[in-house]
């Protein structure tokens, strides 16, 4: 309570107000960068008649990165006179972090965004369509933020991945084939953890990510197909479902820890009330992993299901009267119109329920109140290994092995089902 | 259930026609009482699986402070007291953690928007080289694991100095339901007729305009969904937040304040379901407001005809 103060509060507003006003800024000057950059290339063509791909690609490019360049500065510098502590910090010397701060910045901006601009520029004067320069404007900012936070710290991890980063050498680690390769083969051999090696750990991930995806899509789909009726209280069920996803998932999470409590907890005292015996959920290797299916198939059900009843309001009911006048059972209804006619919406949402069950991380690593390895899926393995272990080239390493795993599956199953070329055509 | 094979399922018919409608009625007669009892049987105990340990959250939260753990079931206790409510409004940072979860999360949400609804529109209306390649990229990155990321965001944002502040926090919120939300609003967009637009540029509106004052208002429903993802995203986060800014008690947000209730040793459940309930309310009624919305707004896209 005593830190409900105005210069409390104030902090935190003018932290985000500034943060947000130079991405603004960093973007705007940015489109009219680019719009820019592009007028005075089209002046050139114009003026020099016929001027070689090259020589315009270079002015176009060059122009660019300096426009961009001083867009950095202003910001960084409305960013420094926005924030007093920072302004001081800076003005007492620190001239080392200061260099430190630029290089890495312009590393991250300059990088990938000469990267794609060069793209961007070839592409443009390949296709010679001007009407295709708003498009690109548009899909900019989206470009730089995702080639900012996720391109290059991907790029980052690579190299981590070939690095004996850990704890010990955090400052001076090296990066070379032969770590990667070392990283690897502990990965596939050692213990991931203390006790449990990788296939063991990947071995209840799919079943974990199997089981759940299982009742999510068939628990949602029941009880979609309930709710597909015109009925009394339709309305009033619909929101009393939604509400597991309508709760924030760490208080789901952790208030069905507390119910998973063998004395207090509800859910023994209603086996007991059962005339059964109580389970020790939180200490039983098998019974601790039980709890978290059950925890995220209750909390994974409603997404579906309104996924599902979306799906199942935009067939026509005209089908359904055509087969029944063929004499079709509620059965063959069901297998030959339903399902076919949902596959637009079924498979999209088994892939992402599939990659997002994968990477779970709350369910897992919260219902684990004592930490047993036996419920650990790989990425709380990897969370552990990289924040309780510090080995961080290992990780790494690890994340790249699970990234390539999810990837692989997930475009043999689109490429096999083939629905979502569909999107993209 | 012999009855039940001559008595079919009504359906909703996307444009009933009057005959449609007519069948539609006489159907829902037609279902037998035993199927509806099954139903609406089937239907409450769902509801109760879902909303009981939602319910319990609040008992404890209305318990008294010493009989927090209790070995009965029921909901309201017979001594119930909203003490823990003004212990938590009083005597913690809760309403600090709340104003700063509140600020970042609408202003990050807000920009999330922005961009995927430009985005978005972008992959819709133009075929442009690399595009399939794009929605592929944006599909893949859904597939990192969260804590795949942080090992290098921390070490980045210690190396360029925005650890301990929003700075780092106000980025990753800004772009992290981007992928996901391009991929809803693109699919809805592909909905809507290109020669709306198209009219609208006859009467002499630039691309732009046409996008503004025709699309956008009639992706209403898609944007909600997407504003609601991004909010969600960032509203649940705790491991960016504890990374980022988990050191400076000041700039705490909801999740991270939460932590001081439950720790693996000592569990302050009062006080944890009191402020729970406190939360949760607030985003249960944006859930539940945007319901309507939440099933055109999800599904649209993926069923064109």
């Amino acid at each position: 309570m005593d830190k409900l103060k105005p210069e409390v509060l104030g902090n935190s507003l003018q932290q985000v107000l500034s943060t947000v006003l130079v991405l603004v800024l960093a973007l705007v000057t940015f489109e009219v960068a680019l719009y820019a950059g592009w007028r005075l290339a089209e002046w050139l063509d114009k003026r020099l008649r016929r001027p070689s791909n090259v020589v315009a690609y270079v002015i176009q490019v060059g122009t660019l990165a300096v426009f961009f360049f001083v867009t950095l500065a202003v910001a960084l510098s409305v960013l420094d006179s926005l924030d007093f502590k920072a302004l001081l910090e800076s003005m007492e010397g620190d001239l080392v972090r200061g260099v430190y701060l630029w290089a890495t910045l312009s590393a991250i901006a300059i990088v990938p965004l000469v990267a794609f601009l060069g793209l961007v520029v070839s592409l443009m004067r390949l296709q010679r369509q001007p009407s295709l320069r708003l498009a690109f404007m548009l899909l900019a900012p989206a470009g730089i933020g995702l080639a900012a936070l996720i391109g290059y710290p991907m790029y980052y991890e690579l190299r981590l991945a070939f690095s004996n980063m850990s704890l010990r050498n955090f400052r001076e680690f090296q990066i070379g084939l032969e770590y990667g390769v070392t990283n690897l083969q502990r990965l596939l051999t050692d213990p991931v953890l203390q006790q449990q090696t990788f296939t063991p750990v990947f071995a209840r991930t799919v079943i974990w990510t199997a089981v759940n995806v299982f009742f999510h899509v068939w628990g949602g789909l029941a009880l979609a197909l309930l709710l597909n009726r015109p009925m009394r209280g339709k309305g009033f069920y619909r929101t009393l479902l939604v509400l597991p996803w309508a709760v924030p998932q760490i208080i789901a999470v952790l208030a069905w820890r507390g119910e998973f409590h063998f004395q207090y907890g509800f859910v023994n005292l209603i086996l007991t009330g059962l005339g059964l015996e109580p389970i020790n959920w939180l200490t039983d290797a098998v019974w601790n992993f039980v709890a978290m299916c059950l925890v995220n198939i209750w909390l994974g059900i409603p997404f579906m299901m309104v996924i599902f009843l979306g799906g199942l309001q935009s067939i026509s009911g005209e089908y359904y009267e055509a087969a029944e006048i063929d004499g079709a059972s509620p059965y063959q209804q069901f297998r030959r119109i339903t399902l076919p006619l949902l596959r637009p919406v079924l498979t999209p949402a088994i892939v992402l329920g599939t990659i997002w069950t994968f990477n779970n991380f709350n369910v897992p690593f919260l219902i684990n109140q004592n930490e047993l390895e036996t419920s650990d899926i790989l990425v709380t393995a990897l969370y552990r290994a990289a924040f309780e272990y510090n080995r961080y080239g290992f990780a790494a390493m690890f994340a790249f092995v699970i990234f390539l795993i999810l990837l692989v599956f997930s475009l043999v199953y689109i490429w096999r089902s083939g629905t979502l070329r569909g999107v993209y055509e | 259930m012999s009855t039940t094979a001559t008595v079919e399922r009504p359906r909703e018919a996307a444009r009933p026609s009057a005959a449609a409608v007519s069948t539609f009625f006489r159907r829902t007669r037609g279902d037998s009482p035993f199927k509806r009892l099954l139903i609406h049987g089937t239907l409450i105990l769902a509801c109760l699986i879902a909303a009981y340990p939602i319910l319990r959250v609040m008992s404890v939260a209305l318990r008294p402070n010493d009989r927090l753990l209790s070995t009965s079931l029921e909901i309201v206790p017979p001594d119930a007291s909203l003490d823990a409510f003004g212990e938590v409004l009083t005597n913690t940072d809760f309403l600090l953690w709340i104003w700063n979860s509140l600020i970042i999360t609408i202003t990050t949400a807000t920009i999330g928007v922005i961009i995927a609804a430009t985005s978005a529109y972008a992959f819709s209306r133009w075929r442009f080289p690399g595009r399939s390649f794009g929605l592929v990229f944006l599909l893949a990155t859904q597939m990192i694991p969260a804590a795949m990321m942080l090992v290098p965001l921390f070490i980045l944002a210690t190396q360029i100095g925005i650890v301990n502040s929003y700075r780092g926090l106000v980025l990753g919120y800004s772009v992290t339901a981007v992928p996901f939300s391009i991929w809803i609003l693109k699919g809805y967009y592909d909905t809507v007729p290109i020669d709306l637009e198209e009219a609208a540029k006859i009467d002499g509106a630039s691309q732009m305009q046409a996008f503004v004052r025709i699309l956008l208002p009639l992706s209403t429903p898609a944007l909600a969904i997407v504003f609601l993802f991004n909010f969600m995203a960032a509203w649940n986060d705790y491991l960016l937040a504890r990374v980022m800014v988990g050191s400076v008690a000041d700039l705490n947000t909801w999740t991270l304040g939460f932590k001081h209730f439950i720790d693996q040793f000592r569990t302050d459940w009062g006080n944890f379901a009191a402020a729970s309930i406190m939360v949760m309310i607030p985003v249960m009624a944006l859930f539940l407001y945007s319901a309507k919305w939440l099933i055109s707004g999800l599904t649209l896209g993926s069923v064109k005809g």
